[in-house]
């Protein structure tokens, strides 16, 4: 009976016990901590009170699925996937009202940026809503030139998203085009070299990862799943 | 005083009025501007949320350029780009680790950034380096007549506390008081205007957009007044749409700060971009003063 005291931890051959995480949401959990570590004063997330300041300070939070007090309840529930599930994150314009006053000086629209990497990183995303696409293109666009050009981040968004809103911005960029206030044809940098060369420097540090979206359930996980 | 300048994407396009009314404002206060060359996009609020440590190292890639030209002051008239660098340079400092991955990302490059540079925004270059009384000393006719709803956006002023109030700021109201105009009651004054959610969830942001615009007419402003290319244009570009959508109709100029303070200095509409803006603007101004 030496070994009575050491516990011997749940076997893959095992059935789960009661309360622990499924894999899926631990391996979401480690992906998200090592996001949020990044953020200087991330760690602060287990200092939430839940007092819901963040989400009385929101401009947006009426038309968030997720409250951003309901995002830190649901992280500490092991739900991420919920949330990664949810528009909010993409919702979410970066104003920092809910940083700033934040009682407990949680970082929360850094975490919210976190959680977008998690998403990107392991393709979860809310259904039919690929707002991701338009920071993806985003970084497309500077990467390939080194500066932003609106028109061609609105072209390459739209086209994949939805063609038809297109001919509904057409008056604007008519009357925004006769101001002198769009240009045609985007420019590269001098130092285009440069860019492409820290990125591929972060290539090479970067461990291969697969990149697959996964399909959804349901009910079948977190918070819809309980209640 | 010589300050390097870093425009920004939106300046070249839908913001040249910014850039314009900039450069002839400094330009009349004797405030040298340099431009950063070759400078890049700063990686603005989207790269964030694709690879944090590439998106700090693109930003630094300007700061690093600042630097090697020997100057201390960057100056950055977009918010987003304001707060970007400003962000760069604060996650550089307080976190080692992304200090050590953006270093190694540079010297791929063949840059070094030591985190010497300051980002100020013009602003804040106008209030606390040239001085409001210089700058009232200098104007060449009142602002009498014109009320403005000052609207300061809200990456200026968050997420650290930078030159004024992170919630109820005051340097542009007192700025324009001193000249002569009326700054209305504008409680919303750092209140979101949606960013771009005006393409990823277009009905947020025009809700936000006919808040910002009901509580400045309602106040009694007859222009708004902003810091932020894209502030200018969820607010100007979308009041048709805004009286489609919502039945609500406006037909309030937008204008960028500089273009109000050319207008006092005595600048031509051509030097201030006046042109450009889609919704035009007519000074209730008296005589000339000096």
């Amino acid at each position: 009976m030496a070994n009575a005291r050491v516990s011997p931890g749940p076997r893959s051959d095992q059935a789960r016990i009661p309360g622990a995480l499924p894999e899926s949401e631990q391996a979401l959990r480690k992906k998200f901590l090592e996001e949020a570590q990044l953020v200087p004063g991330g760690d602060r997330i287990s200092r939430c009170l839940q007092c819901g300041t963040c989400t009385g300070s929101c401009p947006v939070s009426y038309a968030m699925d997720i409250s951003p007090r309901m995002v830190i309840a649901l992280f500490r529930a092991g739900q991420i996937e919920e949330i990664l599930r949810s528009r909010t994150i993409w919702i979410c314009a970066s104003c920092y009202m809910c940083t700033t006053r934040c009682p407990q000086d949680i970082k929360i629209t850094d975490l919210l940026y976190a959680l977008k990497r998690t998403a990107m990183d392991t393709g979860l995303y809310p259904d039919r809503l690929p707002i991701y696409l338009l920071s993806k293109n985003f970084v497309r666009v500077v990467n390939r030139y080194g500066r932003n050009h609106e028109m061609l981040l609105l072209l390459l968004y739209y086209l994949r998203r939805n063609p038809l809103a297109l001919l509904r911005l057409l008056p604007m960029g008519i009357a925004m085009w006769r101001k002198g206030r769009i240009s045609l044809f985007p420019a590269k940098i001098k130092g285009i070299e440069t860019i492409r060369q820290m990125l591929e420097a972060s290539k090479a540090l970067e461990l291969p990862r697969e990149k697959q979206a996964v399909p959804y359930v349901e009910g079948a996980v977190g918070y819809r799943a309980v209640s | 005083m010589e300050y390097l300048y870093y425009p920004g994407c939106s300046l070249e396009t839908s913001g040249k009025a910014y850039d314009e009314s900039l450069r002839a404002v400094f330009r009349v206060l004797g405030v040298g501007l340099k431009e950063l060359e070759d400078w890049n996009c700063c990686g603005a609020t989207m790269y964030m949320s694709v690879d944090e440590a590439v998106s700090l190292a693109i930003s630094a890639r300007n700061l690093a350029l600042a630097e090697h030209n020997g100057f201390r002051g960057l100056i950055a008239p977009c918010s987003a780009c304001y707060t970007v660098l400003l962000k760069t340079n604060r996650f550089l400092r307080d976190s080692p680790e992304l200090k050590s991955k953006v270093d190694h990302f540079l010297a791929q490059a063949g840059l070094r950034y030591n985190l010497t540079v300051a980002v100020r925004h013009p602003l804040d270059v106008l209030v606390n380096d040239v001085g409001v009384e210089a700058i009232a000393r200098a104007a060449k006719r009142s602002l009498d007549g014109v009320c403005l709803a000052p609207y300061y956006g809200c990456q200026i002023v968050r997420p650290e506390r930078g030159f004024d109030d992170r919630e109820f700021p005051m340097t542009m109201d007192r700025l324009f008081e001193r000249l002569g105009a009326k700054s209305v009651y504008f409680p919303l004054k750092t209140r979101c205007c949606g960013g771009m959610l005006m393409t990823t969830f277009p009905d947020v942001a025009l809700h936000l957009v006919n808040e910002l615009l009901e509580c400045a007419s309602q106040n009694g402003a007859h222009c708004v007044v902003t810091t932020c290319p894209l502030c200018q244009i969820n607010l100007e570009a979308y009041q048709k749409r805004l009286g489609k959508e919502l039945g609500k109709t406006y037909n309030i100029p937008v204008l960028f700060f500089k273009q109000l303070l050319g207008v006092a200095r005595g600048c031509s509409d051509t030097e201030l971009g006046m042109q450009r803006n889609l919704i035009a603007w007519k000074a209730p101004l008296p005589a000339a003063v000096a």
